[in-house]
């Protein structure tokens, strides 16, 4: 899977640029597109389909930055085993952003290093184990 | 010291050590740093490979209650760990991540409490130096804010730590194999013959000869060690472990049975079950070590667990490590124990020199194998 490093965010009138092309009758192809936030900037994704492959379907490449080094990283299983594609979602820290169906209005931001526990938001909290299934 | 070719490469060794894991990693790195010609016969995967499921403590604190040169064993090889980590890093450019902060035992009742201060102060006692402070819930929860109410109180000492122990493993096959040490991997060993001056080590893949011979095949030494007169009578002992997503660091200490790794994840762990060769996890140990690492520390139940393994531990009918040299066919030894981490320095510093021909290291002898001969003796003379 290859995803250029340095993808701008774009914005709902900017034509995303993206590697990535849904497959003609795949799954969720012809679900119409939804409104999301995505670091405080509104994206128009195509929907039925999870947060990652929305996100990087708009171009985003840069999901999250790892807790150890820094380095930006970005979906690369998309079965939920890998934990690359983490992002917060409507303030739940460090979500698998490939198991979470985008629904519109979702504010996502970029995961940046580790979260904190316990949580700052612990209302929302109590959905982090849902994973949207 | 004969050197002898081993018959499937021409390479030559002085000592063949039998066990790539942390103890036989340990003992071949101690061994090529007295300038050993050393090779490695390491098992393949489907091997049970204690090394690549265990919990990365350098504990030393309640170890060797009722053995005490258990607790000095240990201990000698607790402080020379930093100048060990040094020399890995050095040698192999990789961190384990070696931390020294002391470490925590929580007590949920004054029962327990009153149990643990009895066995370090017994340890202390016995060994003298052997700091330890026991501490109320304020004192702990001073130390650490996070604890919850159900601790009420803890044994803490020094003396404790915990690496990284896949970077240690790591560290030590690099590190050994810089100082050319040869390792074999996917060999199993199948049988040893004594020959002349030496040993001829039967594999899957090939043979090898030299003049001396290390088991350090953990579970594997129990068939192995009879070829050569000694006597390893271990058995699995399964532990499971949960590992978390990682998290901004939280907890700077140690415990027994929850630690926060050098890169953010919780590990919690410390079930004991003998189960056979069975290295599957089960639900509900998983649920009891989760519980008790939440009753210690509430908010973990926020945490996100993403892993869990088992892994069998290398049990000694009691317990403790078995050191041996084979009095039948001098210059085999047995190295078994179930602290491959904790024990990785003195395995390195002390045994590898005593293998060399070097005095046994002062606490060893007490570890012979020979101790479960004389406890059948004693059962049966009664």
């Amino acid at each position: 899977m290859l995803i250029e490093p340095d993808m701008t965010i774009r914005s709902t009138d900017t034509p995303a640029h993206t590697l990535f092309k849904p497959l003609p009758g795949a799954q969720g192809a012809s679900a119409a597109n939804v409104a999301i936030w995505f670091n405080d900037r509104p994206l128009s994704v195509p929907g039925g389909r999870s947060v990652a492959a929305a996100l990087l379907a708009a171009g985003i490449a840069r999901f999250r930055a790892t807790p150890v080094s820094g380095a930006p990283r970005a979906p690369f299983c998309m079965m939920g085993a890998c934990f690359e594609c983490l992002v917060e979602i409507d303030g739940v820290p460090s979500r698998q952003a490939c198991m979470v169906e985008v629904k519109a209005g979702m504010r996502i931001r970029s995961q940046e290093g580790a979260r904190d526990l316990p949580p700052t938001n612990l209302a929302d909290a109590l959905q982090e184990n849902v994973h949207g299934r | 010291m004969t050197l002898s070719r081993t018959a499937d490469s021409g390479a030559l060794a002085d000592v063949i050590v039998v066990g790539g894991g942390l103890v036989g990693s340990a003992v071949a790195y101690g061994l090529a740093r007295e300038g050993a010609r050393v090779t490695v016969l390491d098992e393949d995967d489907g091997g049970f490979r204690a090394s690549r499921g265990n919990f990365g403590l350098v504990w030393i604190q309640g170890k060797g209650y009722g053995l005490s040169p258990y607790a000095r064993w240990s201990r000698s090889s607790a402080t020379r760990w930093p100048q060990f980590a040094q020399a890995l890093l050095d040698e192999s450019a990789i961190d384990v991540a070696l931390k020294q902060p002391g470490g925590f035992h929580f007590c949920f009742s004054d029962d327990e409490l009153a149990e643990r201060e009895k066995r370090l102060s017994t340890l202390r006692a016995e060994l003298g130096d052997y700091p330890f402070q026991m501490l109320d819930a304020a004192d702990v929860r001073a130390r650490i804010p996070q604890i919850g109410p159900a601790v009420i109180g803890a044994s803490y000492t020094p003396m404790d730590g915990h690496v990284n122990p896949l970077k240690l493993l790591r560290a030590l096959h690099t590190a050994m194999q810089a100082r050319g040490v040869r390792l074999v991997s996917a060999e199993r060993a199948l049988g040893i013959e004594p020959q002349g001056h030496g040993f001829m080590v039967r594999g899957k893949l090939g043979t090898y000869r030299a003049a001396k011979v290390v088991l350090a095949a953990g579970l594997g030494n129990r068939a192995l060690a009879p070829f050569v007169g000694l006597n390893a009578p271990v058995a699995p002992n399964r532990g499971q472990v949960l590992v978390s997503e990682r998290v901004a660091p939280f907890l700077h200490y140690p415990t027994l049975n929850v630690r926060q790794t050098d890169e953010g994840t919780v590990q919690f762990g410390d079930s004991m079950e003998e189960v056979g060769f069975d290295d599957f996890t089960t639900t509900h140990v998983l649920a009891d070590i989760a519980r008790r690492g939440v009753r210690a520390f509430p908010m973990l139940r926020h945490v996100r667990l993403v892993r869990m393994w088992a892994a069998l531990r290398v049990y000694s009918p009691d317990g403790f490590p078995i050191y041996d040299q084979s009095q039948a066919h001098p210059g085999a030894f047995v190295v078994t124990c179930h602290s491959g981490v904790t024990l990785a320095a003195a395995h390195a510093l002390r045994v590898a020199p005593w293998i060399m021909g070097a005095r046994m290291p002062d606490e060893l002898p007490t570890f012979s194998a020979q101790r479960f001969e004389r406890a059948t003796e004693l059962t049966l003379a009664h």
